[in-house]
């Protein structure tokens, strides 16, 4: 029974991978490349104590920022803004963080809040256009990412520049107290050096946070419940008490705040600053990672490594003079092969469950069924 | 040697995987005759009629038509052969005109020219030689359900059928629409046609039909070549093996005191009145059945009591509390059960589990949560109950709601809603779909409650169920209540009469 259940669970995954790894080989063939000497370019990237820890950091801000659209997804909420709700979020947050310079946690705890409510607030003004005006939530959340940069553009070249700096925009660089300590030092107490120049981010722990409590709230909860039955049935879930109009902006609000927490993983874990050189589609990321795991807590954490991996290995590529956009190749190419086959799985198990369920229900009625025939 | 029957089958049996659907059919009808079929849902009469259509290939028997037996790949086979079929649910082009619908796929004309006149022509022809009295050039969407029935009817005409299959006609019309159908019918057989039909009801059946077979779990249990040796009791006993369930209730147990009233409500939507200054009334042990010809504002109004449409105005209270401003959730903590009219349009989350199914409408409540949380445990022995009680066929409750049959989804739903205890019920159709069986259960368990103090609003088609459970008929045509009626003393064509607006006002009191 259960090697049945793992075969119908894994099957769509690893056919994904085996069909886009040799979708990414023909691509580097018709090139003119040899794939062999790519995968070990790749590969050389992630062995190794570096690598893991950069597969580590950056597998957990795609995996918050996984969560975030996923959580709209559930109900059928595209929330296709994550990006900007994202950029918005580390801004204000990161000004905040700047000027204030509150003492040690304080500080951090207050940019932490002030990315929730500036993400959650961005992803709402859509839910209100939608619930309101029935604007589509795809293109009102579209929309409000090219807002979001024209704000961003105006207030970091004006009201949260650091003004010291005259080469580039970034709001004030945050004091040494007010940064999400990384865990090298709990990995030397269990006799783990790590290189030096190598962190792991303290933000891992936060991530496995958001992916406990992502679960509980979705499969546990009775809003989760609510939020599920959204996604499943939308009339259903209205006749049986949902009120979708606060659904939509609950979820909208969840989603906006989950995308700016992932953003406190470039600012209070790496670059401490928000600016230009702050990552750009990290929300774009989040809908990969999110589709590719099913919005399933589980999945997406494991969807979130492997995008994350295939980006570490990406860079290795340089090295054998192979061109990096072979790892997009291969995240985009997984991707599409993925939701296919996902399909195709769930329409093949669908057709197995209920001729399972006819099985052993009504084949008994069918064949032992009195065979009284009368004729008149 | 006599002429050839028109349909010959021969010990047709047809497994699917895990169900024998048919297992020994035997079924001859003579040319220019009306035949009927017979069985309870699942008995096996779909499987047959797609295998005489050609939807799919039998496993074992021969089907032979006008002599010649026949290998069917496809329904296109069927065609040629001389067979049409009538679907239950209608394939029309709302927006396309009669003849439009008729000639779709078979164009007469060029392949760059469409002949319009000529359609038109062989429309009007064939709906004066059969008596179908259909208009070429109306719009499908103006037509009523008789009328584009009689169109489906066209259809098939036009593609040349002698044969014509029609698949449970009547479940859609009212009884005067019922009889002009069956005028048609024998207006079909009078110029030689055949007509092949599928029923379970009974009393029409034996007015129409010069032959009938019973078919259950999928055999021929009984061919009848002279209706007129048996009585509808004798057909139904054989369709089911056993005593029939009637829905009759019995004595009276209405209370005094009042579970839901509507005064007045009046929803409109862009000027047209959907629900026109509705007022009733249900009572503590009573079933008030709502009456009407589908689309007269029956869904409009359940929707209305269940708080998902606002009326314009007047007032609904449950118990004797104004509900008249307060959401979906607050209503059905208070106690309103429902039963909905498409169960996979608001009933059913058909990924889901049973155990989370059986949550929807109550997820606010034990034992579907504990707190803030969902309860496991206590909703997968509460679904155990609820299959149990209601014979809900399923491997288990952790399997996912589509792989039920439809009327395995019904009875979970209504399990569901009748194990919450609800004081108010709002219930539409609870036994369409389901077999005869359930459908017992399903009356036992609304009269079991009704006696318990249950007052229960219920919208259904089918009338006998009305007149046989109802306490008080209401009869509803364009959104208003047009008379009020005694069960006892009305028959199902007299409910028609009022229904179609023939007959007006009377009853009791309006």
């Amino acid at each position: 029974m259960t090697a049945v259940r793992f075969r119908r669970v894994l099957t769509a995954p690893i056919i994904a991978v085996v069909v886009s790894l040799t979708i990414a080989s023909l691509a580097l063939l018709v090139a003119g490349y040899n794939p062999v000497v790519a995968l070990q370019a790749m590969w050389s990237n992630l062995d190794g104590a570096d690598g893991v820890a950069t597969v580590l950091n950056y597998g957990a801000r795609y995996y918050v920022m996984g969560v975030a659209v996923a959580v709209g997804f559930k109900m059928n909420l595209f929330n296709i803004g994550a990006n900007g709700q994202y950029q918005i979020a580390a801004l204000f947050a990161g000004a905040a963080g700047g000027v204030l310079r509150l003492p040690g946690v304080l500080n951090i705890l207050i940019m932490i809040v002030v990315a929730l409510v500036a993400g959650g607030i961005w992803a709402v003004i859509p839910g209100v256009l939608n619930v309101t005006r029935k604007v589509n939530i795809v293109i009102a959340t579209i929309m409000m990412n090219g807002v979001a940069a024209g704000v961003i553009g105006y207030l970091l070249r004006t009201k949260f520049r650091d003004k010291k700096d005259i080469m580039t925009a970034h709001t004030h660089t945050l004091p040494a107290k007010s940064r999400i300590p990384n865990l090298n030092r709990v990995l030397r107490l269990v006799g783990y050096h790590l290189p030096s120049q190598t962190f792991l981010q303290g933000f891992l722990v936060l991530a496995l946070l958001v992916g406990i409590g992502f679960y509980f709230l979705i499969y546990r909860s009775r809003f989760g419940f609510d939020l599920r039955a959204s996604g499943a049935n939308a009339a259903a879930a209205r006749s049986s008490g949902v009120d979708p109009k606060r659904m939509v902006l609950t979820t909208m609000a969840i989603s906006g705040a989950l995308a700016g927490l992932a953003a406190m993983s470039v600012l209070l874990g790496e670059q401490f600053e928000y600016g230009d050189r702050f990552p750009a589609l990290l929300g774009f990321t989040g809908i990969t990672v999110a589709l590719l795991g099913r919005n399933s807590p589980g999945p997406i954490a494991a969807s979130a490594f492997v995008v994350a991996a295939i980006d570490q290995g990406a860079r290795g590529l340089a090295i054998a003079n192979i061109p990096q956009e072979i790892g997009q190749i291969m995240q985009g190419t997984l991707l599409v092969v993925a939701v296919i086959s996902y399909e195709v799985v769930r329409r093949r198990n669908q057709a197995a469950a209920i001729r399972e369920a006819a099985d052993r229900t009504s084949l008994g009625a069918a064949v032992s069924g009195s065979s009284l025939a009368v004729a008149p | 040697m006599s002429r050839p029957s028109a349909i010959e089958l021969r010990d047709i049996v047809k497994r699917f995987p895990g169900v024998i659907a048919n297992n020994g059919v035997n079924l001859t009808v003579e040319l220019g005759t009306i035949h009927a079929i017979v069985g309870e849902n699942g008995s096996g009469k779909s499987t047959l009629m797609k295998t005489l259509y050609g939807a799919h290939r039998p496993d074992e028997g021969t089907v032979t038509v006008t002599g010649v037996v026949q290998d069917f790949k496809s329904p296109r086979d069927a065609i040629a052969a001389g067979i049409g079929m009538v679907f239950q649910h209608f394939m029309l082009a709302d927006n396309f005109t009669v003849w439009e619908n008729v000639v779709l796929g078979q164009e007469p004309g060029s392949r760059f020219r469409l002949d319009r006149k000529k359609a038109i022509a062989r429309l009007r022809e064939l709906s004066d030689r059969y008596g179908l009295h259909v208009n070429p050039e109306a719009v499908t969407s103006e037509l009523g359900v008789g009328e584009r029935q009689r169109v489906e009817i066209l259809k098939v005409l036009y593609r040349g059928a002698k044969i014509i299959i029609l698949d449970e006609p009547t479940a859609v019309l009212v009884p005067q629409e019922v009889e002009e159908l069956f005028a048609s019918l024998r207006e079909l057989v009078a110029s030689g046609s055949t007509v092949l039909f599928i029923s379970h009801k009974l009393d029409e059946v034996l007015s129409v039909a010069d032959a009938i077979t019973v078919i259950r779990t999928g055999r021929t249990v009984a061919e009848v070549t002279d209706p007129s040796t048996v009585t509808a009791q004798d057909l139904a006993e054989l369709m089911v093996g056993s005593e029939l369930p009637s829905p009759q209730t019995g004595t009276s147990t209405v209370q005094a005191d009042q579970v839901l009233c509507l005064t007045n409500v009046t929803l409109r939507e862009a000027n047209r009145a959907l629900l026109d200054g509705i007022s009733l009334q249900v009572r503590a042990g009573e079933i008030v059945g709502i009456a009407g010809v589908e689309g007269n504002g029956q869904t409009e109004l359940l929707e209305c009591i269940l708080g998902l449409h606002r009326p314009e105005s007047g007032t609904i209270e449950l118990g004797h509390t104004d509900m008249s401003s307060v959401g979906t959730r607050s209503r059905r903590e208070m106690g309103l059960g429902y039963i909905p009219e498409d169960r996979h349009h608001d009933g059913i989350m058909l990924s889901a589990p049973l155990w989370e199914n059986v949550a929807l409408g109550h997820q606010t409540q034990a034992p579907s949560v504990k707190g803030a949380w969902i309860d496991r445990l206590g909703l997968r022995s509460h679904t155990r109950e609820i299959v149990e009680r209601f014979d809900v066929r399923t491997p288990g409750v952790e399997v996912a709601a589509y792989a039920l049959s439809g009327g395995n989804q019904q009875k979970l739903i209504v399990g569901r809603e009748m194990l919450a205890r609800p004081k108010v019920l709002i219930a539409a159709h609870p036994t369409r779909g389901i077999d005869v069986g359930a459908q017992a259960t399903v009356w036992q368990n609304l009269k079991d409650a009704r006696a318990e103090g249950l007052g229960v609003l219920l919208v259904s088609a089918d009338l006998d169920e009305l007149i046989g459970l109802s306490d008080t008929l209401l009869v509803i045509l364009r959104g208003r209540i047009v008379a009020v009626l005694d069960p006892a003393t009305t028959t199902p064509a007299e409910l028609g009469s009022y229904m179609t607006g023939a007959r007006e006002g009377g009853g009791l009191a309006a």
